[in-house]
């Protein structure tokens, strides 16, 4: 290896300290260094002078350019939503039914109404669109008050078992505890669950329920359990069940009765939102 | 009070430097890779590459709004980065290569800090002179007319080499002929101005002014280069055996001379300021200007070339007990090279071979989970996927969807009653699968299955598949 030569006259100086013979330069640092620190100081005082910095006792020096990130998202807001008035005007304008035949307007409907779904409808119905217990799937094929896009709109736009607005879809399922006896009740019960193919838990109490079936339930849900959407009566033949199928649930539903309620969207929600949220619902897979 | 030394000042100002004209071999191989890597610069956006009529024609080109990298017959998209990355570790493995070998060769030939300051430093000696007019130029005081005649030629040349250089690069993201045209008629996005007039600020201030400033104090790589050079290195080194005592110093009245006749032709022509004779120093860039300078008085003086020279610090040593120095194959040809060499290699191998197998059609699958499945009205279990088909070629293509898996599963696309669907050119296209399990069939009561989704392209019959699972309600209480 290299020998260490012996100091020089004109070598650079050294700090003095030494590990294993390595000893330290103490080189002077750049001049121009010295001025960029300067000038990052510089700096860091009008920033603070330009934009929010200094905390107060209930707010921050707003800054002389008067910047604000919250000013920045209202101003991005407004841009986007400038930049999609023509295209939301088509979407109020255009006849519900046949904007799916148009690909362009259909992929921002779709896309708009994700966005719409995402901010307002995830609290009940979930985000994934599964819903809950009480609170309808919207990705299966099974509907309480129609699938079309229409059907959909109405039921957005309006609400269900919304009082105050007269459009809105209206309907109330008796509370049977006021009027059958119970066993009457356990009899119905079991009997609604062979409807869609399952075994009752009394199969003498469930050949009973028939007739007591035929005189109170089928006004609503028909006489084979299929249900009504023009009155939001479930099917009750199919696998779908919103509250639950087994016997207790059936038992439960059949003496108080369900009361489920939509709020209605439109005084929230702009046409073009309503309409674009209905069609993002409509293609989540069980659209009519 | 006895006299005291002040202490020395903590900072100081550059020494500036008036690097002198040289002719050699090793200047004349700077010139020529000068000539080559700024030519590439500039030129390469301007080279056409005809793709059809819906791709740009612009040989190299990053379209970051398309997400697109062109370079020649090879498109590379947003999810083929990998490619890049690639490369990257190719450049970083290739440095390591050449560090260890030659020292440090990339900063003393190729770095652009090093290309554009030695363009600059002509540009000064075309306007200003040599180095000594250039020496008396600077001492001159007086701002007179000459001087500031002088000196805002250099600074105009400057600045348009700078403006060019900053021009250049915005070509590479966007169509060069159009965006020249835009850039001059102020049509141009306001992020092509900024990044033009940025990257002319730094190659004005960085080539003009800061020069070595740069490597020795904002530049990483001498410092990690430092762990990669060993005495088989290949650098550039003084032989001080051969030169030392030199002919002016007080020691070598009486006794035998070195070859050094202590004419500083070395230190004048060196663009860092350094003294080579004085050792490896981390301010050296390894340009080699100081062996053409050396070797041209060598030669006027009748000694041997090569009193500074690219040898090995191992040389040094042998060669100073009198023994030959190894070959250059020796020293290029060690362990440490060939690991280097065989990693590189191994990585553009691996990048070589995924270029040629990729396909023209690709697709990718997202299992929707939330839900895990959703359960239809007569009891089957659907799971939902969501598909993004890429066609990369350049006109639409058919693409027939379908699975392979239990024979009962069925699949289903959203928004169309057929088994395909036209994907455009050169795009993605997500679409919405469905894949249904009748009730009671095994995948719709187990709780995972595997199967397989292809795509078809019904033009020339390609295909492409990715695995996925249908889960069933086995996993339910």
């Amino acid at each position: 290896m290299t020998k260490v030569p012996p100091k020089q006259e004109g070598d650079p100086d050294t700090t003095g300290h030494s590990w294993d013979g390595i000893e330290e330069f103490d080189n002077p640092m750049p001049r121009w260094w010295l001025w960029t620190f300067y000038i990052t100081i510089i700096w860091g005082i009008g920033y603070t002078i330009a934009y929010p910095a200094w905390p107060l006792v209930s707010s921050a020096t707003a800054g002389i350019l008067g910047y604000s990130t919250r000013g920045e998202v209202i101003t991005e807001i407004a841009a986007v939503e400038e930049a999609n008035a023509g295209i939301n005007a088509q979407l109020a304008e255009a006849e519900i039914t046949e904007i799916s035949l148009n690909p362009e307007l259909n992929s921002y409907a779709v896309s708009a109404g994700g966005a719409v779904y995402r901010t307002w409808c995830t609290q009940c119905h979930g985000s994934g669109a599964g819903g809950a217990v009480g609170y309808p799937n919207l990705l299966d094929n099974d509907w309480l008050w129609g699938g079309s896009v229409e059907a959909i709109y109405l039921t957005v736009a309006h609400g269900i078992r919304n009082e105050e607005d007269p459009d809105a879809r209206y309907s109330e399922m008796p509370v049977f505890g006021d009027i059958l006896e119970e066993d009457e009740i356990a009899q119905v019960a079991n009997y609604v669950m062979t409807l869609s193919g399952g075994t009752p838990v009394d199969a003498a109490a469930s050949q009973a329920g028939e007739a007591i079936y035929a005189d109170n339930c089928t006004a609503c849900h028909g006489e084979n359990g299929l249900g009504n959407n023009d009155l939001g009566a479930p099917n009750i033949a199919d696998q779908i069940w919103l509250y639950g199928g087994d016997y207790d649930t059936l038992v439960e539903t059949v003496t108080y009765s369900r009361y489920g309620v939509m709020p209605p969207w439109q005084q929230r929600l702009s046409e073009a939102e309503l309409r674009a949220v209905s069609l993002y619902v409509h293609q989540l897979g069980g659209g009519e | 009070m006895t006299d005291q030394v002040p202490p020395p000042s903590l900072y100081a100002a550059r020494e500036p430097i008036f690097p002198r004209r040289v002719s050699g071999r090793f200047r004349n191989l700077k010139w020529v890779i000068m000539a080559v890597t700024l030519g590439i610069y500039y030129l390469v956006p301007w080279i056409r590459w005809d793709r059809g009529p819906e791709l740009p024609d612009q040989a190299v080109l990053l379209d970051l709004a398309n997400r697109r990298f062109y370079f020649f017959w090879i498109e590379i998209w947003s999810h083929e980065f990998y490619f890049v990355a690639g490369l990257l570790i190719m450049a970083g493995l290739g440095l390591f290569l050449f560090t260890s070998a030659l020292g440090r060769v990339w900063c003393g030939y190729a770095c652009p800090q090093t290309v554009w300051t030695d363009l600059f430093i002509k540009v000064e000696r075309m306007v200003e002179g040599d180095r000594n007019a250039r020496l008396r130029l600077h001492r001159q005081e007086k701002m007179d007319a000459r001087k500031l005649r002088l000196r805002l030629t250099k600074w105009v040349l400057w600045l348009l080499i700078s403006v060019a250089t900053g021009g250049a690069w915005v070509f590479y993201f966007a169509d060069a002929p159009t965006l020249l045209v835009d850039l001059f008629t102020g049509q141009a996005a306001a992020v092509a101005y900024i990044t033009v007039a940025i990257l002319t600020a730094t190659t004005f201030v960085f080539g003009g002014f800061a020069r070595e400033q740069i490597c020795i104090y904002a530049c990483p790589w001498p410092r990690i280069q430092a762990a990669m050079m060993d005495e088989d290195t290949i650098t550039v080194a003084y032989r001080e055996w051969r030169g030392e005592p030199r002919k002016h110093s007080q020691e070598a009245k009486n006794a035998p001379q070195g070859d050094c006749i202590d004419c500083m032709a070395c230190v004048n022509v060196c663009p860092m300021g350094i003294d080579i004779r004085d050792g490896q120093q981390l301010e050296c860039i390894t340009c080699a200007l100081c062996i053409d300078a050396c070797d041209d008085v060598m030669e006027r003086i009748g000694k041997p070339r090569g009193l500074i020279d690219y040898i090995a610090l191992s040389d040094e040593v042998s060669e100073r007990g009198g023994a030959a120095p190894a070959s250059v194959w020796k020293h290029v040809f060690r362990p440490r090279t060939m690991f280097y060499t065989f990693l590189w290699a191994g990585v553009g191998v691996a990048l070589i071979v995924a270029l040629f197998i990729r396909s023209e059609i690709e697709m990718t699958v997202a299992p929707v989970r939330n839900p895990t499945f959703v359960t239809l009205a007569d009891g089957s279990i659907r799971n939902t996927y969501e598909i993004r088909l890429r066609n990369k070629n350049n006109d639409a293509r058919l693409f027939r969807l379908f699975v392979k898996g239990d024979p009962a599963l069925r699949i289903t696309l959203e928004g169309t009653p057929y088994g395909s669907i036209e994907v455009p050119a050169d795009t993605s296209f997500l679409q919405r699968v469905y894949v249904i399990a009748p009730p009671g069939s095994p995948p719709a009561q187990s709780d995972r299955q595997d199967l397989r989704f292809w795509i078809e392209d019904l033009t020339n019959g390609d295909r492409a598949w990715k695995d996925s699972s249908f889960i069933g309600t086995g996993n339910q209480p």
